[in-house]
């Protein structure tokens, strides 16, 4: 059993596990982030997003290795590519599907995510491969706690799209034009709002995720398995209907994750799972979203 | 002459299931070409499946909950009844019948939690669960053999009277899955026939109109948990005796993604349909494997599983057993010179379906 003692509590590195699980949760709730923003446009949760994401990562990794790209070059192609490739998902899957039931939008986007996991697997393979690292260099140290170059940059990334999101949608005529659709579709779109461009972020979003998480985990098809039920668990503790929320679940996910890992590794996924039952009891929509009222 | 109509579709298919259990292994014998003993054991792995797709059915199709974790439940009922057969030297039997217990009652404490999630939040849920059942498995090693799994199960037997049945060959535990998956298709059908089965569908279709009618919501939604459950648990616990030995991979998210094709190929809110879908995907599995240009079946299983489930709900959202229907519709009405009026019986019975 997990024995947690007050000795085991002193000795554990704390700063080392905060700073790690800090990096670890901000990836979490990058990718909870895009599933927030298409849940709250389209009333899709989205099981694929951990697939496209990784997809998008494969293009990076050919557009980085094959094509000898900067990494920068190769980060702003790939978000193009995700996001475009999104909106495409939007346009000839979503789109059709009925939301009649919820049965439906769940079922297709595991359909989606499965095709997306085989075709990966059938064009680059099952082998393990090495992402080339976006920054090479000594690693920090404040005090005893060590920040490698890449939480480095996984920190500066998520705090500048956060900043750049969260400004963009306080003050931009675009922003506040998505910030409409997600809280009223229907009149959103009467107004002339496009739905699709709020998608094609989400989709997007994944595949920076994707890019910083595959220097730390390896490349290959099924490394965002993990990676997006622990998203999904930051969405829904957060709220799967807001966005801040996302934030805070991942972070809080990811300190959780860090500490346990570090305990016991073979109980990341369920501890996981545990508090996403634990805080859907307590508060069915999550801590920072709202709980719908179903209508009649 | 209605009645008589009615009686022959609701019997006909039982009687051509079991016509159908009977002759498959002579038949075997007769076909040139093909290894009788490799058949069966593939058709006993798709009938085992088949009990899983049937609770699941119950569970997904008429109560309108999901589920993403089933191969949990598979997997803690063969555990159950491997841990109880090796360890503990219970009798086949009791193993099998404690292993649905344990899973039917873990099923309805996954049900508690689950009245207050719907929808998305309880795909998620059940996501996690089922993920987190192989960990655990792997977690506490010392009794479960960790990722090697345990081996080594004896055979299945079943004690009548004085003397003992002993299922040895593949054949003899054909019969054995046929048996139970019989048993268990008339106990569904009886169930989504009684008033139980009626409050699942109720609830399926609104949780508030179902509890303005005075549907207990906590009774039904956490029977219709541990009735899946028990179905899967039974399951699981057949599949360990057939494979001799398990391990934590042999349950994977994958899995529970195939059990949920397999009700959705078939036709949500049909047992019939439940039951096609499980025999079709697991021998096209079986199929796919099978092709020679294939070098990489795991992927081109993985893609045809997304497809066969993009596929199915954009068109055929009743799956397998909605084209049955409207078939059937369209022959029962093809002597009425009424071609509008034709078209609006086959509507009816595409909405009487699920939703």
């Amino acid at each position: 059993m997990l024995s947690v003692t007050p000795d085991i509590l002193t000795d554990l590195p704390w700063g080392q596990l905060l700073v790690n699980g800090l990096a670890l949760g901000s990836l979490y709730a990058l990718t909870a982030f895009g599933i927030v923003l298409i849940f709250k446009t389209t009333r899709v949760i989205t099981f694929a997003q951990g697939e496209t994401a990784m997809f998008s990562t494969f293009v990076a990794f050919t557009l980085l290795t094959a094509f000898q790209l900067p990494f920068a070059v190769a980060f702003l192609l790939t978000m193009l590519f995700a996001g475009l490739f999104g909106a495409l998902i939007e346009r000839v899957v979503i789109r059709r599907i009925s939301t009649t039931t919820v049965l439906n939008p769940v079922i297709v986007t595991v359909g989606l995510s499965l095709i997306l996991l085989g075709a990966a697997g059938w064009i680059w393979g099952y082998e393990i491969r090495t992402f080339p690292d976006p920054v090479v260099g000594p690693p920090y140290h404040l005090g005893t706690v060590v920040v490698s170059q890449l939480n480095a940059l996984i920190f500066v990334v998520t705090l500048v799209l956060m900043t750049v999101l969260f400004a963009f949608f306080r003050f931009s005529p675009t922003g506040i034009a998505m910030r409409a659709v997600a809280e009223n579709r229907m009149a959103a779109q009467l107004m002339g709002i496009s739905i699709g461009r709020m998608n094609a972020l989400g989709w997007g979003m994944g595949a920076v995720t994707g890019m910083l998480i595959a220097p730390i985990n390896y490349l290959d098809p099924s490394m965002m398995g993990d990676v997006a039920l622990k998203a999904f668990a930051a969405a829904v503790v957060g709220g799967l209907t807001s966005l801040p929320g996302a934030v805070v679940g991942g972070l809080l996910l990811g300190i959780v994750d860090s500490v346990v890992g570090f305990e016991v590794p073979e109980l990341r996924n369920t501890i996981a799972f545990a508090l996403i039952v634990l805080v859907l009891v307590v508060r069915p929509g999550g801590l920072l979203g709202r709980h719908e009222t179903k209508k009649v | 002459m209605h009645w008589v109509r009615t009686r022959g579709r609701a019997t006909a298919p039982y009687g051509l299931g079991l016509a159908a259990v009977l002759v498959i292994p002579p038949l075997l014998n007769i076909i040139p070409g093909v290894a009788p003993g490799y058949v069966l054991y593939l058709v006993s792995l798709a009938l085992i499946y088949a009990v899983v797709a049937i609770g699941l059915g119950i569970l997904v199709g008429h109560t309108g909950q999901i589920s993403l974790g089933h191969a949990g439940f598979f997997a803690i009922g063969a555990y159950a009844s491997a841990l109880l057969t090796l360890r503990l030297g219970f009798p086949f039997v009791v193993a099998v019948l404690v292993a649905g217990s344990v899973s039917a009652a873990i099923g309805f404490l996954l049900g508690l939690p689950a009245l207050r999630l719907s929808g998305p939040y309880l795909a998620v849920a059940t996501l996690g669960f089922g993920l987190a059942i192989p960990q655990l498995v792997v977690w506490q090693s010392s009794w479960t053999g960790g990722s090697s799994g345990l081996h080594g199960l004896p055979l299945a037997s079943l004690p009548l009277g004085a003397f003992t049945i002993v299922f040895r060959t593949d054949q003899d535990y054909y019969y054995l899955a046929a048996a139970v998956l019989i048993v268990l298709t008339i106990f569904a059908r009886n169930v989504v026939t009684s008033h139980t089965g009626r409050a699942f569908v109720a609830i399926r279709d609104s949780e508030i109109a179902a509890r303005a009618m005075g549907v207990d919501l906590v009774r039904y939604k956490t029977t219709a948990f541990a009735l899946s459950a028990l179905y899967a648990g039974i399951a699981g616990a057949l599949y360990a005796h057939l494979l001799h030995g398990i391990s934590p991979e042999d349950f994977t998210v994958l899995l529970s993604v195939d059990f949920l094709t397999m009700i959705v190929l078939g036709g949500l809110g049909s047992i019939g349909g439940a039951l096609s879908g499980a025999l079709l995907l697991t021998f096209l599995q079986n199929a796919l494997t099978r092709l020679p240009v294939v070098h990489d079946f795991k992927n081109l299983y993985i893609v045809v599983l997304g497809v066969i489930l993009i596929l199915t709900i954009a068109f055929f959202p009743q799956g397998l057993a909605g084209i049955a229907r409207n078939s059937r519709l369209r022959w029962a009405t093809r002597t009425l010179d009424r071609p509008a009026g034709a078209g609006q019986i086959v509507e009816l019975g595409e909405r009487s379906g699920v939703r």
